[in-house]
């Protein structure tokens, strides 16, 4: 009971001080396995591996393995619960703010400026998985030195499969009006069938 | 409490398909939301987000709960973010629990490399659909253009800003410099 308070406490922690995306959570995970010993960094590595490939946010995927890893089922519904409650907190705090002041000149005036700075965070992480599926690394950063300026053309360093892929599913979901559900299964087994 | 339980479902349905984390789910929560169930509009969503970047925690769930608070309350903002956790928790459990070595699979990186090219493709949609409302004007681009280069650059900066930063003095600078959808509206009328 001790230590399921203690991980609910430890990843309430986390929850209120990581800020952005999910692999905000990391240098948390990394400090607490150093402090609690209830996971290894090697335990982290797999977490992540996990997490990616699973639904749901990263941060959340992590923390329910950790506990698990620390105290079976319990542990990870009490990581969970303790790394989501501190926003729970805080967002309802926000909204009922916002529904109050939603007509106030400063509020709006300050979306005025955080809507582009959240699409500019969005079009940061867009890049960033883009840099991954769409890039071949291995090619780009070996290559790249050793030949240039043959290699402008950048053709050997763009991960095709990928590429067209990605501008077919762009083009379907516009003309289709299915589910992005429908699409992410599609991709799944496209990825297994060409080996991806 | 009819409307509890559609909420928890809705969300819960949303957190199993979640691939991508926050931002690749907002094409999902278009159709899903907005969409199909008319619980919240395109403008709501972009705010959400917004301030789901600069508030701590996991941007879908600062989503779900704002959805949720908005839809029913104090209730309803803990029954959404349950809903979505639900479903990841309980397939990481399965996981962790009898095939943890899920990940190394080659089935299963095969499949989601094919996920990510999805997942790149939904956020592209995202960024698209969200555009026409967050960058409004000439201001709204040059700041957006600043924050992406200061976001995307961080790592070849002397210090690195972290994000959370970055967005909150766009804040500052919307409410020192910024127009609201008045004002904006009465600049286009001559």
């Amino acid at each position: 009971m001790d230590l399921l308070l203690r991980l609910m406490y430890e990843f309430f922690k986390t929850g209120l001080f990581s800020v952005g995306g999910g692999l905000a959570t990391l240098p948390f995970l990394y400090e607490m396995s150093e402090k609690t010993g209830w996971f290894s960094r090697y335990d982290v590595a797999d977490m992540i591996a996990i997490s990616e490939c699973t639904p749901g946010a990263i941060g959340i995927n992590m923390s329910t393995y950790a506990g698990f890893q620390t105290a079976g089922i319990p542990g990870g519904i009490c990581a969970s619960l303790g790394l989501a409650l501190p926003s729970l907190i805080i967002i309802i705090v926000i909204a009922k703010f916002l529904n109050k002041f939603d007509e106030n000149k400063y509020v709006q005036r300050a979306f005025y400026g955080l809507r582009p700075a959240s699409i500019a965070m969005i079009t940061g992480a867009g890049l960033n998985v883009a840099k991954v599926t769409l890039v071949d690394w291995n090619a780009a950063t070996f290559d790249f030195l050793s030949s240039f300026p043959e290699n402008l053309p950048l053709i050997s360093f763009v991960k095709w499969p990928a590429l067209i892929l990605a501008v077919c599913l762009f083009v379907a979901m516009k003309k289709i009006k299915w589910h992005p559900v429908v699409f992410l299964a599609i991709s799944a087994v496209i990825g297994i069938l060409l080996r991806f | 409490m009819r409307e509890l339980f559609d909420l928890y479902v809705a969300f819960f349905k949303i957190g199993c398909v979640a691939f991508g984390g926050g931002y690749a789910m907002l094409p999902i929560l278009e159709k899903d939301l907005v969409k199909e169930r008319g619980w919240t509009t395109m403008e709501k969503l972009t705010d959400y987000f917004a301030i789901g970047q600069c508030t701590p925690g996991i941007i879908a769930l600062n989503v779900s709960t704002f959805i949720g608070y908005n839809k029913k309350g104090i209730p309803g903002a803990l029954v959404a973010t349950a809903g979505f956790l639900t479903g990841p928790v309980i397939i990481i459990l399965l996981i962790a629990a009898f095939l943890s070595n899920f990940a190394h699979y080659p089935v299963v990186q095969y499949a989601f490399s094919g996920i990510r090219v999805c997942v790149c493709v939904l956020i592209l949609q995202a960024i698209l659909r969200l555009w026409n409302k967050s960058v409004v004007d000439p201001v709204s681009f040059v700041l957006y253009l600043v924050i992406f280069a200061l976001a995307a650059g961080s790592q070849y900066l002397p210090v690195s800003v972290p994000a959370a930063v970055l967005v909150i003095c766009a804040g500052i600078f919307g409410v020192l410099f910024g127009k609201t959808p008045d004002e904006m509206k009465k600049k286009e009328e001559p």
